[in-house]
């Protein structure tokens, strides 16, 4: 193929598959500034007529979103806070110390990671009972505290350390914590940003465990209420399109000025989280 | 001897949480799927009564067990495919020296993988539509008549296979671009200069030297796809007719609709078995073609 005609070819496949792909969360983002009713016609109109903020505002004073998002934010913070920790220390853990069954224990661990995270939901859901927890906050957290992924992706990363910066620390006679502490979660930083961000996303995002633990409504994330709200509300196509750009959009943000670190993650782990 | 003692001291925390909010849970799922643990066993494990593999046995003679493994293996076989396929595409686009505004458009394809999934189904239910949804506007300009999306069972499945391709190829798109551009530029150089064609270098180098990354997407997006559930939860409920009932949503309502959660349990174990054997398969169909 000639040259500009191959040009013209692929650019303008990009144009037709970058439109495709933009024009879901371009028309939600739209139709979630349309009067109610107004989505409700044919032709699909692309841009409100007359934009208001009459469904965001519905949406917190009616159906208490800001309450989900609350829920949604704090859940989704404490689980990467936790985990963020206890991850850490066992990913650097299974990269520089020494321990004995330190390798039978990570194979263990890479071994779990064929397992779907569905087939423990039932038995789960009877511990979880029996501590008390199903329909608390603990319930999504206490499971979330750490994971297989989050450890393999620290202890990647941390494998690269230098081992002589370590061992003289410890000549000059700094506790393991202290050199965790000073010497060796600086070194982690990138890692643990992408870390971070995986796993708010992650947890932001979550849905099945949720919608089983979280029985009462009340307590409900963001998109545990928006599945219910839109059982709900089926007809009311404007709300339902607020209701998903407030669940979508932190996330959005939040990829978009980080994107670097998420790409990253991806790429290091090759495993979906 | 001290660093013995804190690496123990340091796996601690996550070995805890890991064994007992997941080891613990996954041999429990497996005796659990042996009683006809329920609503009464919940609240006292006395009434918890042994029944051996008859939870399975119930399954194998139950039509709708078989109706949702189905509705799951229609979905991963024409998903996975039709996924794998645009995500190659895209990353070819994206990779390809003639493209411009290579990073927008990579940001673009990638966007769909981070939205919340129940948000988007909701919104793909209103483009799916029949009256005033986008999707059939569009069809109509081709003079396509309207579709049922989500009312007819024929439609129903390829819709929620749509958004699921739309939300993920470009989580696949990205490891590929990553593998492509790892192919050094002088292979391709060399058979140019042979007079090979555009089709015979990506037949010959392109798709050789993705294949072990190709192989990987596939069996992780295969895993993935046989876990379909919020989709068919917002967008369908099930229906119609059941026509987008998945193993998992089965699950879901037999353990926590009918309460039954030790046949809910046997449910989730045979789809985890599934998913390991169709994965060795996958692994040893690639192994043989590699050594050919």
């Amino acid at each position: 193929m000639k040259r500009p005609a191959a040009t013209l070819l692929v650019n303008t496949a990009l144009v037709i598959g970058g439109i495709a792909t933009a024009f879901p969360l371009v028309w939600m983002l739209s139709v979630s500034f349309m009067q109610s009713g107004a989505a409700g016609h044919f032709p699909p109109p692309l841009l409100p007529a007359e934009p208001t903020l009459e469904n965001y505002r519905v949406l917190f004073a009616k159906h208490a979103a800001g309450r989900y998002m609350f829920n949604s934010a704090l859940v989704a913070l404490v689980v990467t806070c936790i985990s963020l920790i206890f991850n850490t220390m066992a990913g650097y853990a299974f990269a520089k110390l020494r321990f004995s069954g330190r390798d039978r224990v990570f194979s263990l661990l890479l071994g779990a990671l064929v397992i779907p995270g569905q087939v423990v939901m039932i038995p789960l859901f009877a511990l979880m009972k029996e501590l008390g927890l199903v329909s608390t906050y603990g319930g999504v957290i206490v499971p979330a505290m750490a994971s297989v992924f989050g450890i393999f992706l620290v202890r990647q990363y941390a494998l690269s350390l230098p081992d002589e910066l370590l061992e003289a620390a410890r000549i000059d006679g700094a506790s393991e914590m202290r050199i965790f502490r000073s010497i060796v979660v600086p070194l982690l930083r990138p890692i643990l940003v992408t870390l971070a961000i995986l796993t708010f996303m992650a947890s932001w995002n979550d849905f099945m465990w949720p919608l089983i633990v979280l029985t009462q409504q009340k307590l409900h994330t963001l998109p545990v209420a928006l599945a219910s709200l839109s059982r709900e509300h089926v007809q009311d196509s404007e709300l339902m399109m607020a209701g998903a750009v407030i669940t979508v959009v932190p996330v959005l943000v939040l990829f978009l000025s980080m994107q670097r670190y998420y790409i990253a993650g991806i790429l290091a782990g090759g495993v979906k989280g | 001897m001290k660093a013995r003692k804190a690496g123990w001291i340091f796996v601690a925390p996550a070995l805890l949480v890991l064994g007992l909010f997941f080891f613990l849970p996954v041999l429990a799922a497996f005796l659990m799927s042996l009683t006809d643990f329920d609503l009464y066993a919940l609240r006292d494990a006395a009434n918890l009564r042994f029944v051996g593999l008859r939870n399975y046995g119930h399954l194998l003679t139950e039509p709708l067990f078989w109706k949702a493994l189905g509705n799951t293996v229609y979905f991963v076989v024409l998903g996975v495919p039709l996924s794998i396929g645009a995500s190659l595409g895209a990353a070819l686009l994206v990779n390809s020296k003639v493209a411009r505004f290579r990073n927008l458009f990579r940001t673009v394809f990638f966007a769909p993988v981070v939205t919340t999934l129940v948000a988007v189904a909701v919104v793909w239910r209103y483009i799916f539509h029949t009256r005033y949804g986008f999707l059939n506007y569009a069809l109509g300009i081709f003079d396509i008549a309207p579709i049922d999306w989500m009312g007819d069972p024929h439609w129903a499945m390829p819709a929620i296979i749509v958004l699921a391709v739309w939300k993920n190829f470009g989580y696949n798109m990205i490891i590929l671009l990553a593998a492509l551009q790892s192919i050094p530029d002088d292979l391709y150089e060399a058979a140019r200069i042979d007079g090979a064609s555009n089709w015979q270098l990506f037949r010959h180098i392109t798709l050789p030297g993705l294949a072990p990354v190709l192989t990987l997407v596939s069996i992780l997006t295969m895993t993935g796809y046989f876990q379909l559930f919020a989709e068919p939860y917002v967008m369908t409920e099930g229906g119609p007719l059941q026509s987008t009932l998945s193993v998992l949503y089965f699950m879901y309502e037999e353990g926590f609709k009918w309460w039954s959660l030790g046949r809910a349990s046997a449910v989730a174990f045979l789809l985890f078995v599934l998913m390991f054997v169709v994965t060795l398969v996958q692994l040893r169909v690639t192994r043989r073609e590699g050594q050919l």
